[in-house]
């Protein structure tokens, strides 16, 4: 029965106008948030793709011995796209010259995410292969190409096969993975392979699958691979520690930005919801009048709430696509790729949010219905319960602790942002209380129209205090959204100067360190710092052989498992910052200092002591200190560093990393032809990557941020629709009583104005002291504090408040006063 | 209709007090009726008498300080406020001074609310014709705001009647109206109780209406005088 009564009702409640409000903040909020996500899921998903491209694919499996051909099937049953890869290090022979280089056999899918570039000839116009070289044909790299003397159609002797050097590669996607071991590439196809005869059980190579494909399939296939003890796996994530750092930085600021939508979406909802139930309080007396339990109010209005919410979250959901599709096209140009298809889960949260949003910002004001007493159709001063205008907050925060952690992905991020919500919601509810208590002395001193319009925000003390309350927390959290946002970006920004180093010249001799400096230096080059580099496994720690097994983290298993490059140093590099144990100084033993996630990963602590092989040789030595890395620099950074002479007699190259605008590159030339063991590694293409992923990055940011915006402005209007018939009442009644439309004017600018910077000073305090919190616990970055926030935020959000308050009750001016009175 | 007792409504030493600034105020004092069923009662007195408190207790809107109701033989100060809802759903009609329309439903729609709260499938064909009989058959798709004041009270009296109440409360019913409508509305309510036969209950400040009753009370300061 009730069913079909909520129906029935909600259908003439939104004919008789009674539900327009609520459904429009439903689906502009929804709108807001849907788009905001369905976005940023394409944004996330786009820079995935390219991140991807780190790996050429979602995920690689990788091993030592072949892949089975088991799992290879397994991939192709998820409906995974494969390409298996071999990489093995091999002599090259051209002409009577050698060069080690490291193959790479290919099969024709590769690479699955990215393309190969390629050119025709040496420093010629690069262009994008969709092919990979056919049989009998090879792609050697530039530096290949330079240390042979090769020209494109040469042949060159590989094994037991010779090959056309049909192209030089210049880009291979997935080459930036192993930064520190790339001798010159050459890149062939697996069909030829065997005719190499170079791979014979036992050979050193390593296999690697490459897969790519649906994200749920990917996920399946790393469960699947996961149980297979001798394969490494390497998703996204385990790529280079730089492009994390960014990825996950953009999925926690999404996230807050979304959940600050949904905040203010919410904010609106309970303040609409608010007004409906005021003016439902008499039908409801009339319903109970006429029978009505309270079971079925509450039933009929829940019903109502549920449809309703349903409804509006789907054409908010709809309206949200639309939305994202409008502005991602305005955005092709930005973007360098269409951006990929969103997936459903933007419909999943928004339909989800919007549901709980109702039921968690309405439901509280609609429970009052079932209080209201009968004896209201005759006795109309009744009300269900002495109005609290703050009862919509803890089912509010309920509902945002529910919502939170979902949408930020991260606990601190949560905790730290309710740590911001509840200072400022108590900052806000003394600081009106404070500023209102004022006002009621400051009366007796103004004119007659600022009078009455104080006087209001005094007489609705409580009423006031919730609007400074929820104005406060929307300018707040936008506040506090644009001080985060140019943290970010000015941190980014930072931290990828122009001078960014794009060379890494590695394999540098001891005795060469003196001439390779003193070369780049006379030839105008930037002064580079040479850091030594001694290539080691870790073999025990405290005396215990370090297994791979022992560790569940993929990437602690990685770091057992791997070569690692060790260097030495007699001061803390710059971009480090010490955060356990103590630096040396001239300390007499062997010392190392570890990386902290590093050393996190592999459960090293300060004390233990290590010993590493180099070479035939074993080195021991206790770990002094533990350093925080700066990864999103480029410049040269080393997991493992020991103090001066622990590592001077084992075998050593130099590295060092410079910056050179392409109008330079010349130098590097002459540098290779002068040392030509030295070997050049251009990070240009690399950097390319990384940059065009922080452009993404900004724009998704600056997106978001716009959306959120006009959420907050959406609050601002539904505040203000709360006091709407009170106020055209009083206003008729001034009216009616001789007013002009100045004195109400002049009374409607006196309050705003008094809420506006009320809630403008809380929401600087409380922004500031959030982004405080936020930027040292949470993004990790330094902060700094804008003294303009402190002028602008009030006088912003004053002029903001002033001129939505006054334009959002035009109609009360405009409303004859006959009308006004009559309707109430 | 069950008639146990020849009376629908017995009223026991009712007493409301509601505290004031000023102390204890006492609405009601001692109050003790009775009224027959189809008898129509009209209780006068000055504003500020009780009257309006009265009727409110009566009619299990409110619950007095003390004392207790019996409405159609159920002791309506021993149930809860759904126990209450639910008697008052089945068994009284309400007509208030200033109609108490919901301005968000039509005629129809305000009529059809009795039924369709008591689970009523042909909601629609009764308020059609209770509409028809208080002569609105061409207003039923009017909101209220589109009535003028005789029309609305005349919509307040369908939904009264649509669902045969045993007692119709009225509230200052006429408060509201012109002089003229005012005998124009107590005709029809009179007619249509006379097929009905319904108990009135009437509250009013107005003795010419008072005068179309077969009993009148008059209170002043909280008793029966």
């Amino acid at each position: 029965m009730w069913i079909k009564l909520s129906l029935t009702y909600l259908k003439r409640d939104w004919r008789a106008g009674e539900l327009r409000l609520i459904a429009l903040a439903l689906i502009i909020a929804i709108a807001s948030l849907t788009s905001v996500n369905f976005f940023t899921n394409r944004i996330n998903l786009a820079i995935e793709t390219q991140a991807t491209e780190l790996l050429a694919a979602d995920l690689v499996v990788r091993s030592g011995e072949p892949i089975k051909q088991e799992l290879i099937e397994q991939a192709g049953a998820l409906g995974l796209k494969t390409a298996l890869t071999i990489n093995f290090h091999s002599v090259i022979v051209f002409a009577g010259k050698l060069e080690l280089a490291e193959v790479k056999a290919v099969q024709p899918a590769y690479p699955l995410r990215g393309r190969l570039q390629i050119s025709e000839q040496l420093f010629s116009g690069e262009t994008a292969s969709e092919d990979i070289p056919q049989p009998g044909k090879v792609w050697p790299d530039a530096r290949l190409f330079q240390s042979l003397g090769l020209e494109t159609g040469d042949r060159v002797n590989l094994g037991a096969a010779s090959f056309d050097a049909a192209k030089v590669l210049t880009y291979e996607p997935d080459r930036g993975g192993d930064l520190f071991n790339i001798a010159p590439r050459l890149l062939m196809n697996i069909a030829d392979l065997e005719a190499t005869e170079l791979i014979q059980p036992g050979s050193r190579a390593v296999y690697k699958l490459l897969v790519a494909g649906p994200g749920d399939a990917v996920v399946g296939f790393r469960a699947l691979t996961s149980k297979y003890e001798e394969y490494e796996i390497q998703g996204i994530r385990d790529a280079r520690p730089e492009l994390r750092a960014a990825l996950d930085r953009t999925k926690q600021f999404s996230g807050l930005a979304v959940l600050v939508s949904i905040a203010l979406a919410g904010l609106a909802i309970a303040m609409s919801a608010r007004r409906y139930a005021v003016r439902h309080f008499d039908n409801c007396a009339i319903m109970r009048c006429f029978g009505a339990q309270q079971g079925t109010i509450v039933k009929i209005y829940f019903t109502q709430l549920l449809i309703l919410a349903l409804a509006c979250s789907g054409i908010g959901c709809a309206l949200g696509y639309l939305g994202q599709e409008g502005l991602a096209a305005l955005m092709s140009g930005i973007v360098s790729r269409p951006l990929p298809a969103p997936t459903l889960t933007p419909v999943l949260i928004g339909m989800s949010a919007g549901v709980l949003a109702v039921l968690g910002f309405a439901m509280p004001q609609i429970l009052r219905l079932k209080n209201v007493a009968p004896l209201r159709a005759i006795r109309r001063d009744l009300i269900p319960l002495p109005l609290s205008n703050l009862s919509i907050y803890p089912a509010a925060i309920g509902c945002l602790l529910l919502l939170t952690p979902w949408q930020s992905g991260s606990l601190n991020l949560t905790f730290y942002s309710f740590i911001g919500l509840l200072i400022t919601g108590l900052s806000a509810f003394l600081a009106a209380r404070v500023g209102i208590h004022c006002l009621d002395r400051l009366r007796a001193k103004v004119g007659i129209a600022v009078r009455f319009g104080l006087a209001n925000v005094v007489r609705r003390a409580d009423l006031s205090t919730a609007q400074i309350l929820a104005i406060s927390l929307g300018v707040m959290t936008l506040t506090l959204l644009t001080l985060s946002r140019t943290d970010l970006l000015a941190n980014w920004r930072d931290r990828l100067p122009e001078d960014t180093p794009n060379y890494f010249l590695i394999n540098i001799q001891p005795d060469e360190v003196a001439a390779v400096k003193t070369f780049i230096k006379t030839r105008g080059g930037p002064m580079a710092q040479a850091y030594p580099m001694i290539r080691a496994r870790l073999v025990t720690i405290n005396d215990k052989a370090v297994n791979p097994d022992d560790y569940e983290d993929d990437q602690a298993k990685h770091f057992a498992k791997h070569i690692l490059n060790l260097s030495m140093a007699e001061t803390l590099p710059a971009n480090n910052r010490l955060v356990e144990g103590e630096w040396w100084d001239d300390a007499g033993e062997n010392l190392f200092s570890f990386e902290e996630e590093f050393a996190g990963a592999l459960n090293i602590v300060t004390g233990d002591r290590l010993t590493f092989k180099i070479a035939d040789k074993r080195v021991t030595g206790t770990v002094a200190n533990l350093r925080g890395v700066d990864w999103d620099t480029f410049d040269v950074n080393f997991f493992v560093i020991a103090n001066p002479g622990t590592l001077d007699d084992y075998p050593t190259t130099y590295i060092t990393s410079l910056h050179l605008p392409p109008e330079r590159k010349r130098l590097l030339i002459d540098l290779i032809r002068a040392y030509p063991n030295v070997t050049v590694f251009d990070v240009d293409t690399i950097l390319g990557q990384v940059r065009n992923v922080m452009e993404q990055v900004i724009r998704a940011i600056e997106f978001v941020f716009g959306f959120t915006l006009l959420a907050g402005v959406i609050v601002l209007l539904s505040a203000l629709q709360t006091t709407h018939d009170e106020r055209r009442y009083e206003s008729a009644l001034l009216t009616t009583l001789g007013a002009g439309r100045n004195h109400v004017l002049t009374g409607l600018f006196a309050e705003f104005a008094f809420l506006g910077l009320v809630a403008g000073i809380i929401s600087a305090l409380a922004a500031t002291a959030a982004q405080i919190l936020l930027a040292e616990y949470v993004f990790k970055i330094d902060v700094t504090v804008n003294p303009w926030v402190w002028l602008i935020t009030p006088l912003l959000c004053t002029l903001i408040i002033v001129t939505a308050g006054l334009l959002g009750t035009r109609k009360v001016l405009s409303t004859p006063p006959m009308v006004a009175l009559k309707q109430v | 209709m069950d008639k146990t007792s020849n009376y629908i409504i017995r009223a026991e030493n009712l007493v409301k007090q509601v505290h004031s600034p000023a102390g204890i105020l006492t609405i009601l004092d001692n109050i003790s009726l009775e009224i027959k069923y189809s008898e129509s009662l009209a209780i006068v007195g000055v504003s500020g008498s009780g009257k309006s408190t009265l009727l409110g207790i009566l009619a299990g809107l409110d619950l007095p300080s003390s004392g207790k109701v019996i409405l159609d033989n159920v002791e309506l100060t021993g149930l809860d406020e759904d126990g209450r809802a639910k008697l008052r759903n089945r068994r009284v009609g309400f007509v208030f001074q200033s109609f108490q329309l919901l301005p968000g439903l039509t005629a129809l729609e305000n009529v059809m609310l009795p039924l369709e709260l008591a689970g009523k499938s042909d909601a629609d064909e009764w308020a059609r014709e209770q509409l028809a009989e208080v002569g609105l058959a061409d207003r039923m798709a009017h909101y209220p705001n589109q009535l003028s004041g005789g029309e609305q009270q005349r919509v307040a009296i369908a939904r009264a009647f649509v669902g045969k109440p045993a007692i119709l409360f009225l509230d200052e019913f006429t408060g509201n109206l012109h002089q003229k409508t005012v005998g124009q509305i107590m005709e029809l309510l009179f007619r249509l109780n006379s097929d009905r036969g319904a108990t009135l209950l009437l509250v009013t400040h107005d003795t010419n209406v008072a005068t179309h009753c077969s009993r009148k009370l008059t209170m002043a300061g909280g008793r029966i005088i």
